[in-house]
């Protein structure tokens, strides 16, 4: 039924971010089976799957946390070559410090809750050579504000924060050495409705004004509806389909798609 | 004339696996559109029409046929086109108005009508402002401007809809049932617009409940009820 969509002809810049066949199993789990991704500069790639699907071990496969047992990734930067997945632990950290940002869905993973938050952003820019003490506050001031966090409250610590600030620390630190992608990782899960909607405007606001690239994984449908371009659908570790994010929530092809978008209340 | 649509043997259905059946929603459906040209689509209840206009959009997946867009880059087929090429469409030439505004939470009227010209690249002030100008001509309250429309009436959301869709002018745009619950000064206001867009080169396609609100701008009519009498008919102008 679904025809074979072209290669784009208009838009002739290449795919920023390049999956192909990613594969990987935990024992006897095969948590993806042959994942591929394209997604385009200052493109939104949603993926949305119940849990158990692969959504988040192939956004921690695209952070470098995980290594697949087959599969490649690349991505077209300039000092940036060849297969990501075959780079050794430091030049990982060192591509994931300074071109990857993320954003979990537990602060406690992305953040020391003991430091201040301000801090928080700054080891991100020191990790990426910057030793000017000025400079490090000035830069973590200005991730900071453009996450929409007050300010005055900079030099307190994450676990002093409530869970949209929290997010918004995350938030900084992942945009402060402006990424050229941003992976988020059910962002504003937990959250209140009036946070999440606060979270999600500020998330609208950076791909509006600095057109980064994102790739957000969420259950809630709603949320991948409101922030992606295009949305990719898994189930048990496979892609079920793709598409622009109003086509498959308008005309879904895939029976478990139907039932997925059909099951939103 | 410049050449803007040209569809053919256009067909859409719907597979609905839980009910493991399909349902057909058009068939075989040909026609051109060119520029500055309003082609008004008719039929009765479920004949396809709004589905022609989301298949036209991408917004559903057409089953064959083809979707033949004249750009300022050359042809393409909307119906095969790779997803990137239809986003940077939307953004640049073709538009999609509905009677309903997907309004985002805390998001003010003004922001949500600038952000097309945003997204062109207009600077935020300008953008602005022409958002105002949009809404006034509109007819939404000046005091509403900042507020968020989530909480808006249903007239007054549709308004700022209307704002929005047409503030950016493009090379196709498609209507589905605009008019719907407006009140007479702000139908005024969107015939007005329709007819400058028009005059400026715009290519429409419209499903209207009462066509004679738009009745000065057609120029071409399509029966979508299957086995009309007429199903493209290019000497029917009724201007």
């Amino acid at each position: 039924m679904s025809l074979t969509m072209d290669e784009p002809t208009l838009v002739t810049t290449r795919p920023l971010l390049t999956a192909r066949d990613v594969s990987k199993a935990y024992g006897p789990v095969q948590a993806l089976r042959g994942v591929s991704a394209t997604v385009y500069p200052g493109e939104v790639l949603g993926i949305v799957g119940e849990s158990g699907s692969g959504k988040s071990t192939f956004l921690r496969a695209l952070n470098l946390e995980e290594t697949p047992d087959t599969g490649s990734y690349t991505l077209d930067l300039p000092d940036v070559q060849g297969n990501l997945f075959d780079l050794d632990r430091y030049a990982r950290r060192m591509l994931c410090a300074t071109r990857i940002g993320i954003v979990y869905q537990n602060p406690h993973l992305g953040l020391l809750m003991s430091h201040s938050s301000s801090g928080n952003v700054a080891e991100r820019l020191l990790v990426a050579g910057e030793r000017r003490f000025a400079v490090l506050r000035d830069k973590a001031q200005r991730a900071l504000e453009a996450s929409e966090f007050p300010t005055e409250r900079m030099d307190a610590p994450p676990a002093e924060l409530s869970g949209g600030m929290q997010q918004r620390v995350q938030l900084a630190k992942a945009i402060a050495l402006e990424p050229a992608l941003l992976l988020l990782d059910e962002p504003t899960t937990g959250l209140d409705v009036s946070v999440q909607a606060l979270v999600l405007d500020t998330l609208k606001r950076l791909q509006q004004e600095r057109r980064i690239t994102m790739v957000i994984v969420s259950h809630d449908l709603g949320v991948i509806r409101t922030l992606s371009d295009r949305v990719m659908v898994m189930r048990r570790g496979e892609v079920v389909e793709q598409g622009l994010a109003d086509q498959v929530f308008q005309d879904p092809q895939h029976a478990y798609t139907q039932q997925l978008v059909h099951a939103k209340l | 004339m410049t050449r803007i649509l040209d569809v053919r043997a256009l067909s859409k259905g719907f597979t609905m696996h839980h009910l493991d059946t399909r349902m057909a929603a058009f068939s075989d459906i040909s026609f051109t559109l060119d520029a500055g040209e309003f082609l008004l689509l008719k039929g009765r209840n479920g004949a396809g029409k709004s589905t022609l206009l989301r298949t036209l959009y991408r917004s559903y997946l057409a089953a064959s046929g083809e979707i033949l867009f004249h750009g300022p880059e050359g042809v393409i087929d909307l119906a095969r086109a790779a997803d990137v090429d239809v986003t940077y469409l939307r953004r640049t030439e073709i538009g999609f108005v509905t009677q309903f505004l997907t309004a985002r939470p805390r998001v003010s009227a003004e922001a949500l009508v600038a952000e097309p010209l945003r997204r062109s690249g207009a600077p935020a002030e300008a953008a602005l402002e022409q958002a105002r100008h949009w809404l006034q001509a509109f007819g939404v309250k000046p005091e509403l401007w900042a507020a968020y429309p989530t909480t808006f009436s249903g007239g007054e959301q549709q308004k700022v809809n209307l704002a929005r869709a047409l503030i950016l002018p493009q090379r196709l745009l498609l209507l589905d049932e605009p008019t719907a619950s407006l009140d007479v000064s702000a139908r005024a206001a969107l015939i007005d617009r329709l007819a400058e867009l028009k005059a400026g080169g715009t290519a429409m396609i419209g499903v209207f409940h009462h066509p004679g609100d738009v009745a000065t701008l057609i120029d071409r009519e399509i029966d979508l009820t299957p086995d009309a009498a007429t199903r493209e008919d290019r000497d029917d102008v009724v201007v």
